[in-house]
């Protein structure tokens, strides 16, 4: 089975919802182990890391919760299936670039991934749709329970869990959840809450994670330390935080439509008006684009359209997505035509923006969820 | 954003005592000050690890070049990978590593899960010097019988954690 047939369709995956999936797209927890002795990936050859793949990938495979599960190694994936994986988050940038040795293993809920010979020889996650960071940590923590009866890990009593980068080390915790906060955006208000939960030591990061860009006012926010704490409490004071940022969402959003409603509804419409007419469009373009009309949809001004409709928008306009569907290579400028020739389509029976204007007795919004 | 013109690409990240500063440069700041080029020296250990990080690996290690006995990951890898070359690499540079964690992390102790196998050892030592002790008090105490029972205790203690030992030495 390939994995584009292993994976479920985004218009399957885009109904999947969790807890406040207004705003919190997924909840992420991972895990970073090594096994002892062994160099780690990036420092081992290429007979060592395939030593460590033959003993992890059978440990990996025989777990109840995988059974049924896609397991391929990275040199058996061509570019487009990790290009794929990768707009999907289920691996990261960096394991895309694997090849011999590395490996991946997904469950078929595409709840449960573990990713080999990464940066360190075992990287799981769980991963939850909307805030659901306690689910995610139980899930994965089983998962790390279940591993170490059959794998010799890396560990020392007062390090912890071993890491190729010392920033990983102890618990090897990455506790993440991805945002969309377009209000925040709107409102300026963003930067000032990326500092402010900065200053917390939890670290705020684009769309893929580390060192990119925050396309279609998607933000990732994580826990940065790892060592001299326990994972419940990191779990827990990024749910704090996470719900804070939620809380400012919606108060942005309440207090912009309130002030200047038209500047709202000027950006969702123009939104719909290029994304239902265009005839080409870039992928940053539409993500952005996407973004106010979720936005809009959030707010209940788009009748016949709803969050899922743009959230496989969202996976199916991105550049392998796009690609897949076709047998030839495309160069970038008729994917933009493809592009645009999908989202008029998809978007025919989206009615045009119905925004409430707001009465004289206060706000329009009624916060729907 | 230093030249405020372009947008940013290379985000720095400096942690100090507990303050932490971020630069954001774009590319051809970057560039000026050889963030992006390998050639010029820069060290990837301080864009991962915060700035002054390759220093410290550098100083620590007395200027000379530590070599790990398990892997041959040497200080200066560090200084250009950022990453360790093994797990034993973590005493191999324990010295140099001791500062940087302090200023990346909540604590240098670890404190989180332990593996079950780990768990039992402890109790399991924990269990031996307590059955020793006893074992000196019915010594004082001359009672022969007890002591002969609790000696019994010992060795099957000391039996089961030399069972567990070879999966356990760091």
């Amino acid at each position: 089975m390939t994995i584009h047939e292993f994976l479920s369709p985004p218009s399957e995956t885009a109904r999947r919802s969790g807890p406040h999936d207004r705003i919190v797209l997924s909840s992420r927890v991972r895990l970073a182990r090594n096994l002892r002795g062994l160099a780690f990936p990036g420092w081992a050859k290429k007979p060592e890391r395939l030593r460590a793949l033959e003993i992890i990938r059978p440990a990996v495979e025989s777990l109840p919760q995988l059974q049924g599960a896609f397991s391929e190694t990275m040199d058996n994936l061509g570019p487009l299936d990790k290009q794929i994986l990768v707009e999907r988050h289920l691996i990261s940038c960096e394991h895309m670039a694997k090849g011999v040795g590395s490996g991946l293993v997904l469950n078929k809920e595409e709840s449960l991934c573990v990713m080999i010979n990464e940066e360190d020889h075992l990287r799981m996650q769980a991963l939850r749709p909307g805030l659901q960071l306690r689910q995610a940590w139980l899930a994965i923590d089983q998962v790390d329970s279940e591993l170490e009866r059959k794998l010799d890990y890396a560990f020392g009593p007062d390090l912890g869990y071993l890491t190729a980068c010392p920033t990983n080390l102890g618990t090897g915790i990455r506790v993440s959840a991805m945002l969309h906060l377009p209000g925040l955006v709107l409102a300026e208000q963003i930067n000032q809450i990326i500092a402010s939960v900065n200053k917390l030591g939890l670290a705020v990061r684009g769309l893929y994670g580390e060192g990119t860009e925050a396309l279609g006012n998607v933000f990732q926010v994580s826990n940065q330390m790892t060592l001299g704490e326990v994972e419940t409490d990191i779990v827990e004071r990024l749910n704090k935080v996470l719900l804070q940022i939620i809380e400012h969402e919606e108060n942005s959003r309440a207090k912009l439509l309130e002030t200047k409603p038209k500047f709202v509804f000027n950006q969702t419409g123009r939104a719909y008006g290029i994304l239902a007419n265009a005839h080409s469009i870039t992928s940053k373009e539409t993500m952005n684009l996407l973004s106010m009309l979720r936005l809009g949809v959030d707010l209940g001004e788009f009748p016949g359209a709803d969050r899922a409709l743009i959230d496989e928008l969202f996976i199916m306009t991105q550049p392998g997505h796009l690609q897949k569907q076709f047998t030839e290579k495309l160069p970038a400028d008729e994917r933009d035509i493809i592009r645009a020739d999908m989202l008029r389509e998809r978007l025919r029976h989206v009615g045009r923006s119905n925004p409430k204007a707001p009465s004289s007795g206060g706000p329009a919004l009624d916060k729907r969820n | 954003m230093i030249c405020k013109e372009n947008p940013a690409k290379v985000h720095l990240t400096q942690i100090v005592g507990d303050k932490m500063q971020k630069v954001d440069l774009c590319e051809e700041c970057a560039k000026k000050k050889g963030v992006n080029d390998p050639s010029a020296g820069f060290a990837l250990a301080d864009l991962l690890l915060g700035l002054g990080a390759s220093q410290e690996i550098a100083q620590s290690s007395g200027g000379e070049d530590i070599k790990c006995p398990n892997c041959g990951f040497t200080g200066a890898d560090f200084k250009k990978a950022g990453r360790l070359g093994c797990s034993q690499c973590y005493q191999t540079f324990a010295d140099s590593l001791e500062g940087l964690l302090k200023t990346m992390h909540k604590g240098t102790k670890h404190v989180g899960k332990v593996p079950i196998a780990l768990r039992h050892s402890r109790d399991l030592s924990e269990r031996l010097k307590h059955l020793q002790k006893k074992l000196e008090k019915a010594v004082t105490a001359e009672d022969f019988e007890q002591a002969a029972s609790l000696r019994d205790e010992i060795k099957a203690a000391k039996d089961q954690i030399e069972h567990l030992a070879p999966k356990l030495t760091p």
